[in-house]
């Protein structure tokens, strides 16, 4: 299965996402510059993390508009898959992709540490690897990680099974205590109604390899391509 | 039209900083008087901080060679060879002065200069490392530049997308108003893509990237070549303002121009500007060269040559291109949305010739301008010193409760965990990060190769201030060991010498001493010396700093897959300890923080016994017979064995309790917190027990039994018994409560 990787000015896991996608997933990856618009035919388009833009004006405020951001939204459109990780889950936000938006930590200092997801729903295109319920141990590195959504939209994406994971305790307790950055609901990630499109703040990126820390991340890209094997 | 130069008076001269016979030998070089924009060039390429004026003749007696140097010292950075035709790239300097008057840009803008010397000699940053002093965290303002020093050092990194992987914090009140901000960088690189600060080729273009000129900065190296006194706060425009995605649009822009082989040499602009960077490259490449300042992208109007040739504006290159690739050179910067402009050609005259729109307004040899004068001050031992040596010990009484000294130690904010400013660096981007901050040393993988890298930096200051010679070896010692407890061998240095005014005779002669030890140490563990910073003027309106050369030893792994972290791994493990206690208390942390007293004898560094203990060190954890591995340092034996059961860096595992009984003899304050070199926790299983003796016999190493990991308690039979949790909540809230 093929992955393209946008790379904006400033994205700086882009290096990441790669390696784990062709050295742990072992998957042909291309990496598609902002200016470009040709996608190169993907079965999934990754976002990756970073400060896009020097992250000036807004998080993912001035991504948006660059040219390979129509690419993404036609590509997903056309019900493609898009994960966007961390700076790619706020380019996101802010392109309409998903709902919501990430704001400063409620602590206003950037966090870099290991955290714990709980897996709320495992029949997502996302998520279909893993079980129902099951804790990953995933890396956040963040500033701006703190998912905020009005109420009315809150409910409806509760209502709807949007939420995809959510932060918890080591154990899968959901609590303010296991909430790193103040996110509603200990939102972590989540998707779109149609469900074809998934962002979080987390790395799964980060998370590939047992030497770095974890590989739980590589329950994510399993998952991408047990879908695409499904849909093929 | 610029306005006529003011003729250059005496008071002109002096307001430069240069001295009489300075001034006299320009005259002698150029054979005339110089003009104001040629007085400028030579000011600061003459400062202390650029010239190594008072550093340089004792800098020559230091270990530099060895055969993985590929590049010691001169060049923006130090590199050495790692085998598999990879090479890394690393260097520290230091960035106190406008860090002390401004935090958050003057320790971003130390971070963004230190990975520019790293990669424009063609290597990647892969790591960053930084080593800060402040004075007391309970004081108030210490709070603000602590927090300001971090959040610039951290915005810095996380926006370049490069790793935050080790560090230092120290709190002493001698670095109150002079905080000392050491920032350092390690890159990669293939051999085959190293390349130099040098100008070559007559005719070739010299080119600007990278950020506009502004008047940010103007005589920052003098700026940081004086004390700093209640007047030097209103020096704020002489620290610059950091744009570190400016920096990784250079970086990736700069990596593409090298590895493609369009450059003949590149230099980065930090300290003097566009002056250091062409007198520089002309210099190195036995070349002159010819600049207009009217071709420089500027962001202001009606900016002076003086201004334009002296600015400090941040995120900027200069670079020379090879003949027949100018226009590819511009191409590379246009994808980037980087400025650049051809600003001048290399020439065969030796000479550094800037021009206003034709008009020659600095003509001078290039090369004098990177020969500053050399100075031999007085020097003589503080005699202070006499009263610290023959400090009786005896005079300082036992305390009962040993619990409540251990837990003391670790909530002072210098020993306890610094996971407060850890957490605020993405230390794992790039997923290189084995091990991860918080253990002796951050250990990083090599993509594509079996290799590995190990990083720490280190300096104990309050030792250098009792005793250079001792302090010096000390910190050499204690950097190197935490190399060694990881699992790799130790292959080469940079250092960070901060001192206070080299003019003043004790300052110097604390100067003198600390290069013979780092000298002593180095040749004694087989590393040499390849580039670093010397920081003078380190004053306050109370006295100069303590002496404090800081060390960042680069380790390297054949295998990174056999390292080792400080932490033990299994209940049952047995517990050893490499190396042997002495009873001294002398100049211990301990001494300082449960006594009040900065005093006593500094230990001699046993050089032998260091070396051995390093070498056991590394054979234990590469014969996979050691699960963990931890040096003896601040706070001595109790504080490492307590680290030892903070197993969790975040609390990831449970934490480990062990029982354990007290080598040695003699007064049990020394045992338990002195602090002598040459010490190493290990821990193994208890079916490689005997092994582990044999070996480290075999290697002339003392080792001992020391007990066994398990429980919830850290206990030392018949002294200390306290439950793992509240030593560990002690240690690793220390910080946090005093910035909460």
């Amino acid at each position: 299965m093929k992955f393209s990787v946008t790379v904006f000015p400033g994205s700086n896991c882009d290096h990441d996402c790669e390696t784990v996608l062709r050295d742990v997933m072992k998957q042909p990856v291309e990496m598609i510059w902002h200016k470009d618009t040709d996608l190169k035919k993907p079965d999934c388009v990754v976002v990756p993390g970073g400060f896009s833009y020097g992250d000036y004006l807004r998080t993912g405020a001035i991504a948006r508009f660059s040219p390979v951001m129509r690419s993404v939204a036609d590509f997903a459109a056309q019900g493609g898959l898009v994960i966007g990780i961390c700076n790619g889950f706020q380019i996101l936000c802010e392109a309409g992709l998903l709902p919501g938006a990430l704001i400063r930590n409620r602590g206003l200092q950037f966090i870099c540490q290991n955290v714990w997801l709980r897996v709320e729903d495992n029949r997502t295109l996302f998520t279909n690897a893993c079980e129902k319920g099951q804790v990953l141990k995933i890396p956040i590195a963040h500033g701006e990680g703190n998912y905020f959504i009005e109420p009315a939209g809150l409910e409806r994406i509760e209502g709807e099974g949007q939420v995809v994971v959510r932060y918890c305790s080591p154990q899968g307790a959901v609590n303010d205590a296991s909430n790193p950055n103040g996110s509603l609901h200990n939102i972590a990630g989540i998707r779109n109604a149609r469900g074809n499109v998934f962002g979080l703040m987390p790395h799964p990126d980060r998370s590939g390899e047992e030497p770095l820390g974890s590989a739980d991340g590589v329950l994510i890209w399993k998952s991408i391509l047990n879908s695409l094997a499904v849909a093929k | 039209m610029t306005p006529l130069l003011p003729e250059v008076t005496d008071a002109i001269v002096k307001e430069h900083g240069l001295k009489p016979d300075e001034y006299a030998r320009i005259l002698e070089i150029l054979g005339r008087k110089p003009n104001l924009n040629e007085l400028g060039v030579y000011s600061v390429m003459w400062s202390e901080h650029c010239g190594y004026k008072h550093s340089r003749s004792l800098l020559k007696g230091l270990p530099t060679k060895g055969d993985k140097v590929l590049q010691g010292p001169g060049e923006n950075a130090g590199i050495l060879d790692i085998g598999d035709g990879w090479a890394v790239a690393f260097k520290v300097e230091s960035h106190n002065h406008p860090s002390a008057i401004e935090p958050y840009q003057g320790a971003a803008t130390g971070v963004g200069g230190i990975l520019r010397d790293i990669f424009t000699m063609g290597a990647r940053p892969v790591a960053s490392l930084n080593s800060l002093r402040f004075g007391s965290l309970e004081d108030p303002t210490v709070k603000r530049l602590f927090s300001g020093v971090v959040k610039g050092i951290a915005d810095y990194g996380n926006c370049m997308g490069i790793p935050t992987v080790a560090g230092e914090v120290v709190f002493d009140d001698c670095y109150a108003g002079n905080c000392l901000v050491n920032a350092m960088s390690v890159g990669l690189c293939r051999h085959e893509h190293i390349i130099r600060g040098k100008a070559t080729g007559v005719g070739n273009a010299v080119i600007y990237i990278g950020s506009t000129t502004g008047r940010d900065g103007i005589h920052g190296a003098t700026f940081a070549s004086t004390e700093i006194t209640d007047a030097t706060t209103e020096k704020r425009s002489a620290v610059q303002v950091a744009d570190p995605f400016m920096e990784k649009l250079l970086m990736e822009a700069t990596l593409e121009l090298i590895h493609n082989d369009l450059l003949v040499g590149i230099q980065d602009m930090g300290a003097a500007g566009l002056t250091c960077s062409t007198c520089e490259m002309a210099s190195r490449g036995g070349a002159g060269i010819e600049i207009d300042v009217t071709k420089v992208p500027q962001r202001e109007n009606g900016m002076s040559p003086y201004e334009i040739l002296l600015s400090e504006s941040q995120e900027r290159m200069l670079l020379v291109a090879k003949p027949g690739c100018e226009r590819k050179v511009h191409d590379v910067l246009a994808k980037w949305d980087l400025h650049a402009a051809t600003i001048g050609t290399v020439t065969d005259t030796g000479k550094m010739v800037v021009k206003e729109a034709g008009k020659v307004v600095v003509e001078v040899p290039a090369e004098s301008l990177t020969d500053a004068p050399v100075y031999h001050p007085s020097k003589s031992e503080p005699a202070s010193f006499k009263t610290h040596r023959t400090f009786d010990e005896s005079k300082v009484a036992v305390p009962g409760d040993l619990n409540g000294v251990l837990l003391r130690l670790l909530d002072d904010p210098t020993i306890a965990s610094k996971r407060w400013v850890y957490r605020q660096y993405d230390h794992m981007v790039r997923t290189n990060s084995l091990i991860r901050p918080g253990s002796d040393a951050a250990v990083l993988r090599v993509k594509g190769t079996d290799r590995g890298l190990a990083m720490a930096i280190d300096c104990i200051g309050a030792l250098c201030a009792l005793d250079p010679y001792e302090g010096a070896k000390a910190a050499v010692c204690e950097a190197a060991r935490n190399v060694s407890c990881s699992g790799a061998t130790p292959i080469g240095v940079t250092d960070c010498l901060n001192f206070g005014n080299p003019e003043k005779p004790e300052v110097y002669w604390t100067f003198e001493r600390v290069i013979a030890g780092l000298g002593d140490a180095c040749r004694a563990l087989g590393v040499p010396i390849t580039g670093g910073n010397v920081s003078f003027y380190n004053e306050n309106p109370t006295g100069a700093v303590d002496p404090t050369p800081v060390i960042g030893m680069m380790g390297l792994f054949e295998d990174v897959s056999k390292r080792a972290t400080q932490w033990f791994k299994a209940e049952g493990d047995a517990v050893y300890l490499l190396g042997s206690l002495q009873d001294s208390i002398g100049a211990s942390h301990y001494l300082r923080v449960v006594h009040g007293l900065k005093t006593g004898k500094v230990a001699e560094v046993k050089l032998d016994l260091e070396v051995s203990v390093q070498k056991a060190v590394r054979v234990l954890i590469q014969d996979g017979l050691a699960q963990s591995a931890h040096d003896c340092s601040d706070g001595g034996f109790a504080v490492a064995l307590a680290e030892c059961c903070f197993t969790g860096q975040t609390h990831e595992a449970p934490s480990l309790g062990v029982q354990a009984s007290l080598p040695g003899e003699g007064r049990v304050d020394g045992r338990l917190f002195g602090e002598t070199a040459s010490r190493v926790i290990v821990s193994c299983k208890p079916g490689d027990a005997a092994k582990l003796e044999e070996k480290a016999r075999a290697l002339g190493v003392p080792v001992a039994k020391i007990g066994t990991v398990g429980g919830d308690r850290i206990a030392v039979k018949g002294y200390l018994d306290i439950p793992v949790e509240k030593a560990s909540e002690a240690f690793f809230g220390a910080i946090e409560k005093r910035m909460s």
